[in-house]
């Protein structure tokens, strides 16, 4: 019974070894993120991709350890429910930028 | 042994996973990543309008963000090996690492108004400016997401009190809270990232 258990929880619950997994390599990413801002050896420019990309790696790192997404027949309604959030957020930020970047240049509010 | 029985069918249609109950739950959570989406973008666009006050650089102090983003780091996995003994039936071992939890999101939600109380006690409130303004209502939402988190924390460790056996209906609830935790977490990146981080380049 007991091995039964642990068999099913290291399957698809995640491990006690993916969550450190997980963990290790979230707390690498983030240690970077501050260390590339705080030792300032990048331009302006270069620094804000270098964070956005360790955010978006993160990220995935996230959903894959501790929320458990992955590609499974069990997991697809999950997986495409996010991605049209993906998608959906990405057109309202970027749609927002955009409109407003351009309101302000043609009222010449900067 | 009627009771293991039981925990083995809970945990057999736990495993093909989606109760309907966790996949009506990850809906909300996608919702709720729209909010979030939506006033990021408020942020990004106001995050210049100082209205001659006070830049991200002048008030944000890096290590008490390093400091908050230790503790939720890890409470995500504790709250993690709280779902493994959860799982595993060991119901001691689940409250004892929702208590650690607790205390870690705590932690982190008495940083985060010990930064905010400063930054108004200095005139830096929410009125001061468009920038202030747009940040107060993102970090103070994702705030108080933490403290709603800390709320049903509490019921489920009261809940699961004097049990043996978790119903099928006490692990749905663990596991989404253990989504909405770990979303929790996910938020934090990209307010660590796109507010502080980048507000001090």
């Amino acid at each position: 019974m007991a091995d039964a258990h642990t068999d099913h929880s290291g399957a698809s619950h995640g491990s006690v070894g993916s969550y450190l997994t997980g963990f290790v390599i979230s707390v690498l990413l983030t240690v970077a993120a501050f260390g590339v801002v705080m030792a300032h050896s990048f331009s302006p420019s270069g620094t804000i991709a270098a964070i956005a990309v360790l955010a978006a790696v993160q990220i995935v790192v996230h959903l894959v350890f501790f929320l458990h997404m992955n590609t499974s027949s069990e997991q697809r309604w999950n997986v495409m429910a996010f991605v049209f959030t993906v998608l959906t957020v990405f057109i309202l930020i970027v749609g927002t930028l955009f409109i407003m970047h351009d309101t302000s240049i043609n009222m010449m509010s900067r | 042994m009627a009771h293991d029985i039981t925990a083995d069918a809970a945990h057999a249609h736990e495993e093909h996973h989606e109760s309907p109950v966790v996949f009506g739950f990850w809906l909300y959570l996608m919702t709720d990543c729209i909010i979030f989406g939506t006033l990021f973008a408020v942020f990004a666009v106001m995050r210049n309008q100082f209205a001659g006050g006070p830049t991200g650089k002048d008030i944000f102090d890096l290590n008490g963000v390093g400091i908050e983003t230790a503790l939720l780091l890890l409470s995500s996995i504790t709250y993690g090996f709280g779902m493994i003994s959860a799982h595993q039936n060991k119901l001691g071992a689940l409250r004892g690492w929702l208590g650690v939890t607790f205390i870690l999101g705590l932690g982190f939600l008495f940083m985060e108004l010990r930064e905010f109380s400063h930054m108004i006690a200095e005139g830096n409130g929410p009125d001061r400016s468009a920038f202030l303004s747009a940040f107060f209502t993102l970090v103070g939402t994702h705030g108080l997401h933490v403290t709603c988190g800390l709320l049903w924390m509490a019921v489920l460790i009261v809940q699961t009190g004097g049990k043996t056996v978790l119903s099928e209906r006490m692990t749905n609830k663990l596991t989404c809270l253990s989504l909405f935790w770990h979303f929790l977490d996910i938020v934090w990146i990209c307010v660590f990232t796109f507010v502080y981080l980048m507000s001090v380049i």
